[in-house]
């Protein structure tokens, strides 16, 4: 846990370093300015806005089908689970129905697209510490999770996946393969993973009692997710308001104590042993079904169809012109993200776009306590702090 | 708790003390939203936050709206409460009129406010008196519109490169 | 034990044309100093947004860019070779890529990877900027959002191509002179 923060006085000089837009060790684009006392930081100022790219100023002219590709870059580590968010959003504002087959592929998807977004954040949080093999070693299994998203959809990291009322297209021999090869050979390779930096004596050296963080004051700065759990809170949105039928599986949620690097990093490799869990359950139980709700107002007909039926065509015509109606009213929709609570609130006025569509993001609200929490650390502690904290640019400016 | 009966209960509990203030209390889909008055908002989070049965301590997220056809009530300002414990979701929304855009600040209460407020002010405009130290954020700091508002194109005006016609737009 | 000899399918870059004796070897000075650079470039990954996570992939085992000689990052501008510009630049990062462009030492080339890099991307907003070839002269671009990592391999390949084939004396022709002067810069 933090000591009492510095305080600052008159009579010393300090030094200013600047930990640049550019650099090494920030993983993305953001400036903090720090204040100095030799190794120690007194404050910092952090600057954003670098990658600014008004999504929510593009949302307002793009049809709804056509945000999906926005949420892709958001958190573009688990692109997948932005998606998903947003096409509920959407049909909780529609009123639809999601078929369980539809929602038990959505929530793999979302699984595999957390397990892809902790092992950029562990294994960055190991290379900060010096130890470069574990992500050496853990990329290769995400090279698969790539492959099984490839199979999907046709892409492999800003994914676009699912459509508005279900999936685009159900998953092919090639995909359930792929995914039960993942699912039998990843776990022993993360062992390896826990096994070289878990207990390791410089790593838990580098990681206890470094960046912690109280559990009142980051409830005060709006944490959620894995950041939030590692200081002992137990919220998830997937147990405290469940969608797309995760009240049907079961999994633990890791809790921490101190809320410091340590902690966070481990509520993160636990929670991927909680998704290959989930995803072991969902294939268990995979019921036989639609892979799409039954709305061909706001669900592209197969084009086969298209091609040869009048219905169809006319559908088609209606969706991509926008002729179909949307109900006016607003919606808050949110789910749990690789980051904690990722949040769409949209407004909707029968037009054929949001008529004002903004995102909850989990980065920009908890990097706010970034200088508190490095008052009084070394500079290398602030290093690991950040990236123990996996704030994403794309999340964080939108 | 089912929704209608949240709604009841928070406007209940609101109207005994402030019944001026509040313009309207409705359900919106699954969410109690409550439309104030921006001049005693502090209070009413205050109130919302230490009485019991109520507790709304967490603050999901604050974001601006835009709305240029309502005369004097242009601008508004949307806040999602959370009560974790009961798990009670509730909306509130304020209205400010675009020639006076000043709206109290919730950095007080909330510290996750503080820079949310300053993503409202550098979208739309609005001040939020008794902000520590409210500019810009997300966009340069020399900017002197306010993008998010309607009347502002999403295309950079100046670019001469690109031919609207054959854009579409 | 057994001492079975490996078969080994690395391929070790071919010398330049030149005439060869006893002991000595003899080429022009271009193709060896081509040959050299071409084969040890030190990138800087200039990367903002999704495709820096598609650069990670290209520099993991999988996809290994460290075989075509970029294994050292170099994240100081002073001592890197190419500068690979990785993903959407606003506005407000313009200056901040043009200083790092500028304090770069000459021979220095520019990689412009996926969309947003090479024009701006889906993000055609007031706070993206259209193209980095706006602020700095760029080599080769790679389009794609983001590129899958052999497209990346391509971009690299092609900047081999170019740095093979410059002349040493690059800095003083007029054409890069001209160049430098349309982006203000000396």
């Amino acid at each position: 846990m933090n000591k009492t923060a510095p305080i600052i006085t008159e009579e010393k000089e300090y030094s200013t370093l600047n930990l640049g837009p550019t650099h090494p060790a920030t993983h993305g684009i953001f400036q903090n300015v720090l204040k100095m006392d030799g190794e120690i930081i007194m404050d910092a100022e952090p600057t954003i806005g670098y990658i600014h790219r008004a999504f929510e100023k593009i949302a307002e002219h793009r049809p709804f089908y056509q945000v999906t590709t926005l949420t892709d870059r958001l958190n573009y580590c688990s692109s997948p689970i932005n998606n998903m968010g947003w096409h509920m959003t959407v049909e909780k504002l529609l009123g639809v129905e999601i078929p369980k087959r539809a929602e038990y592929m959505r929530v793999i998807i979302m699984e595999l697209s957390r397990i892809a977004d902790h092992i950029v954040c562990d294994t960055v949080i190991a290379v900060d510490t010096g130890a470069m093999t574990g992500f050496l070693y853990l990329f290769q299994w995400r090279e698969l999770i790539y492959e099984i998203f490839e199979e999907i959809c046709g892409a492999r990291l800003t994914t676009n996946i699912g459509r508005i009322g279900g999936m685009e297209r159900d998953f092919s021999k090639k995909a359930w393969d792929k995914i039960n090869i993942f699912l039998k050979d990843f776990p022993a390779k993360l062992k390896e993973f826990e096994v070289l930096v878990m207990r390791n004596r410089i790593f838990m050296d580098r990681t206890i009692g470094v960046g912690g963080i109280s559990a009142e004051r980051a409830l005060n700065y709006g944490f959620t997710g894995p950041n939030l759990r590692a200081t002992g809170v137990d919220y998830d949105v997937r147990v405290m308001n469940p969608y797309c039928s995760y009240e049907d599986f079961e999994f633990t949620i890791p809790l921490g104590t101190q809320g410091d690097t340590y902690d966070r990093f481990m509520v993160r490799l636990e929670e991927m042993w909680q998704s290959i869990s989930i995803i072991k359950q969902a294939l268990k139980k995979m019921p036989e079904g639609s892979f799409h709700a039954d709305v061909p107002d706001f669900y592209l007909p197969p084009k086969e169809l298209v091609y040869n039926q009048m219905e169809a065509l006319i559908y088609h015509f209606k969706i991509v012109m926008g002729e179909t109606e949307i109900p006016v009213g607003e919606v808050y929709h949110c789910v749990e993200g690789g980051n904690g609570e990722l949040g769409f609130y949209l407004v909707s006025d029968g037009g054929r776009t949001p008529y004002r569509l903004h995102f909850r993001r989990p980065c920009f609200i908890y990097y706010q306590a970034y200088p508190e929490m490095i008052k009084g650390q070394f500079l290398s502690d602030a290093i690991l702090t950040m990236s123990s904290m996996n704030v994403i640019a794309g999340e964080l400016d939108a | 708790m089912e929704k209608e009966a949240l709604l009841t209960l928070v406007h209940q509990q609101l109207s005994e003390k402030f019944k001026e203030e509040i313009i309207s209390a409705e359900m919106a889909k699954d969410f109690p939203v409550f439309t104030v008055k921006k001049e005693k908002i502090q209070e009413i989070f205050q109130f919302l936050y230490e009485t019991k049965d109520l507790e709304f301590t967490f603050l999901t997220d604050l974001c601006g709206v835009h709305y240029p056809n309502n005369k004097s009530r242009e601008l508004g300002v949307v806040y999602h409460l959370h009560n974790m414990q009961k798990n009670y979701r509730i909306r509130i929304k304020t209205f400010t009129s675009i020639s006076d855009t000043s709206v109290p600040t919730m950095t007080k209460l909330f510290s996750s406010a503080n820079w949310m407020e300053r993503e409202t002010y550098d979208f739309y405009g609005i001040d939020f008196k008794g902000h520590p130290d409210l500019r810009r954020i997300l966009n340069v700091d020399d900017m002197v519109i306010f993008p998010l508002r309607k009347e502002y194109p999403l295309e950079d005006p100046t670019r001469e490169d690109k031919n609207d016609a054959m854009f579409g737009r | 034990m057994s001492t079975a000899t490996v078969k080994s399918n690395i391929e070790i870059t071919k010398a330049p044309p030149g005439i060869e004796g006893p002991g000595f070897f003899a080429t022009s000075i271009d193709k060896v100093v081509g040959m050299a650079r071409k084969n040890s470039i030190w990138p800087l990954p200039f990367a903002t947004s999704c495709c820096g996570i598609e650069f990670m992939a290209t520099m993991g085992a999988h996809y290994d860019l460290g075989r075509f000689g970029a294994e050292r990052l170099s994240f100081s501008p002073r001592q890197a070779d190419l500068l690979m510009v990785m993903g959407t630049i606003a506005k407000k990062m313009g200056p901040v890529l043009r200083q790092v462009y500028e304090q770069m030492a000459e021979p220095r080339w520019v990689l412009s990877m996926g969309a947003c890099a090479s024009s701006g991307g889906i993000f055609d907003t007031y706070s993206v900027l259209q193209g980095i070839d706006r602020i700095i002269p760029v080599d080769v671009y790679i389009p794609g959002c983001p590129p899958r990592p052999e497209q990346v391999l391509d971009g690299i390949l092609k900047i081999q191509e170019l740095i093979q084939n410059e002349s040493i004396r690059r800095r003083d022709t007029d054409e890069y002179k001209a160049l430098l002067a349309k982006y203000n810069m000396e």
